[in-house]
């Protein structure tokens, strides 16, 4: 048995004010690890992992602004400054490239942020525990399907000849469209099936949210003679705002993240002209291609785009709000 | 009945439309949500010739084995399904041994740095290096083309340990450590013997979803090896689902040797593939979906 820590919290209390006051520091962080060194055995394996698998990479990013050398492996080529940025500003793809992107993850980001909140306001009034149970269960059973099935489901039922949706949407007058080769099909086809597999999984966290309503509020609002409309209206909707905003932030720092794999997997030589975005053509460039200098400037540009969205919604959301992830 | 017919009189007709409405509403979100599993499996074993043409909706018509007899058959689903067995139970169990106990350990109130590891992580969720960066990581450390690139860069997923964080933090009763601590047991033994044995929900909760993660793995094994005999199962599907690879059979994709006879065959064969590879998170689906729900909502518990 080791004695590392009898009381731990009450200790703490009290190595906090010592330390605070006199106690030199290096007393101090003796008396830390002397206290602690078992938590940092714990963490040391996920911090070792991460700092390998994501902080390098980060380090790694300098290659963007660097020649790539073969024998310098990833930090060691010549300093070209912003020599693949302006390559990439001035090629004729940039245009292309931003315009796709910003279509595809914009439109999924819209909708996809609606219908889940939708989906929960719906489902929420749904009377009766087992049946909520059930829709909210199924609902969101596609979640766990693979990308690859996905795609593939949509290869067979959107196709030209046989398929079950091109069939039933021929029933409702909508004949000669060619959904998986026609450019103008594209977004409307990412985006839906999208929202087909991910609404009921983003709705969970809307419906916690409307089963911690206060019931005293909806007793309240029935007295008043408020409709279950007006209910949803002026209770339900309201108490969703603050989980809202987090998932608003949150969704805007991948405002350029439009989703690689199923994008690639829906490309082909017909769509491509709307298909092609950022994340696809850094692995054609990067990977396939080998220009691993200007992929991993472009990949950059796109990261630092998602980043600064990602901090400039949350300022703006402290202060309209008080709400924001840190 | 009579009671739910005085409630009936009682409501608005304001009420009663909206009641309606929501009826068919859910029945039409039910619909478009499951009809589309429903056909691929009674597709998969359906007359072809009949699905192509229209005329299988809601039973399964014209019995045929064909497309299950021909994915048997193939060599290639079976390595591909090893694969991911092997490389989702080895990432899976990794993943497990490195992100509770550290989990455990900023879940921890009086250890300070928390704060700063919690930020050291966190910040890894909205910014990263990037593809080409990782790619030559990768080649550095000899994980191209090597079967640990599917379980050793995936161990941690940070947003999996901020829920385990979160559960310990709020779910394990402080008493018992206090009791626990008294009793002379320090960190590893509490950990070891109080919070694991109290912790099966967020054990299973992280576990699945690392599990899922790695079955439906797709990018790893296109961006990062080469050799076929490596490839999980989403690979090979991909093959076959969307690049219309022919089958040793003969019932090859579109471009293939014969017209739409050919092409009824190969879908056939898709759905078979797809029922094959989604079944087992399908079948399990039922018995897991509360664990699945569990996640997001300790997950919605701000830190």
């Amino acid at each position: 048995m080791t004695l590392i820590d009898p009381a731990p919290v009450k200790m703490s209390r009290r190595a906090k004010t010592s330390t605070g006051a006199s106690v030199p520091p290096r007393r101090g962080l003796r008396r830390h690890i002397r206290r602690y060194w078992q938590l940092w055995v714990m963490a040391a394996p996920a911090i070792a992992f991460v700092a390998v698998f994501s902080y390098i990479p980060m380090y790694g990013i300098q290659l963007a602004f660097r020649e790539f050398d073969f024998t310098a492996g990833l930090t060691g080529g010549e300093w070209v400054g912003l020599k693949y940025f302006r390559q990439f500003f001035e090629s004729p793809q940039f245009w292309t490239l931003m315009r796709n992107t910003v279509v595809i993850s914009v439109t999924t980001l819209v909708v996809g942020f609606i219908a889940p909140i939708a989906l929960a306001l719906l489902v929420n009034q749904v009377i009766g525990r087992s049946r909520k149970k059930f829709l909210q269960t199924a609902t969101y059973l596609p979640h766990f399907i693979s990308i690859v099935v996905i795609v593939g489901m949509l290869q067979v039922f959107l196709s030209p000849t046989s398929g079950l949706i091109t069939r039933f949407l021929e029933g409702l007058g909508l004949t000669g469209v060619n959904f998986l080769g026609d450019p103008s099909a594209f977004v409307p086809v990412y985006v839906i099936s999208e929202v087909w597999q991910h609404c009921g999984w983003n709705s969970i966290i809307y419906l916690a949210a409307l089963a911690s309503v206060d019931t005293q509020l909806y007793e309240a609002a029935k007295i008043d003679g408020a409709g279950r409309v007006s209910i949803v209206r002026h209770i339900d909707f309201p108490a969703l705002i603050p989980t809202m905003i987090v998932l608003l932030i949150l969704n805007m720092g991948g405002v350029l993240n439009a989703g690689f794999e199923k994008i690639f997997l829906m490309q082909n030589p017909l769509n491509l002209s709307v298909s092609e975005v950022i994340s696809t053509y850094v692995y054609k460039i990067g990977i396939l291609s080998n220009q691993f200098s200007y992929a991993t400037a472009i990949g950059l540009f796109n990261t630092a785009i998602n980043f600064v969205f990602l901090v400039v919604t949350n300022q703006i959301a402290k202060r309209v709000s008080n709400t924001s992830l840190w | 009945m009579l009671t739910r017919l005085t409630r009936l009189r009682r409501r608005s007709p304001g009420d009663i439309a909206f009641t309606v409405f929501l009826g068919l509403t859910c029945a039409l979100i039910l619909f478009i949500t499951l009809y589309p599993v429903y056909f691929v499996m009674i597709a998969s074993i359906s007359d072809p010739t009949l699905v192509a043409t229209g005329r299988v909706s809601f039973w399964p018509r014209g019995l045929s084995s064909f497309g299950y007899e021909q994915i048997f058959a193939d060599t290639r689903i079976w390595t591909g399904y090893r694969n991911t067995l092997l490389y989702t139970a080895a990432g899976t169990a990794l993943n497990l041994l490195v992100t509770l106990p550290a989990a455990y350990a900023l879940s921890r109130r009086e250890f300070a740095p928390r704060k700063v590891l919690m930020l050291f992580f966190a910040f890894t969720m909205f910014f990263s290096g990037g593809l080409i960066p990782t790619y030559l990581l990768y080649r550095d450390l000899n994980l191209l083309d090597n079967w640990a690139v599917f379980v050793i860069p995936s161990a941690v997923n940070v947003y999996n340990l901020i829920i385990a964080r979160a559960f310990f933090e709020h779910s394990l009763p402080e008493e018992i450590f206090e009791a626990a601590t008294i009793d002379g047991a320090n960190y590893f033994q509490f950990f070891l013997k109080i919070a694991i044995p109290l912790s099966a929900a967020i054990i299973s909760v992280i576990g699945l979803y690392y599990l899922v993660q790695h079955w439906n793995d797709f990018f790893t094994g296109l961006v990062f090896v080469r050799t076929y005999d490596k490839q999980p199962l989403q690979i090979v599907l991909r093959d076959i689902l969307i690049s219309n690879q022919a089958f040793a059979g003969g019932a090859g994709g579109a471009g293939g040797t014969g017209g739409s006879y050919a092409q009824q065959y190969a879908d056939q064969i898709k759905y078979g593939v797809i029922v094959v590879s989604t079944l087992p998170i399908i079948a399990l689906y039922p018995f897991l979906q509360r664990y699945f729900e569990k996640g997001v909502m300790i997950g919605s518990v701000k830190g």
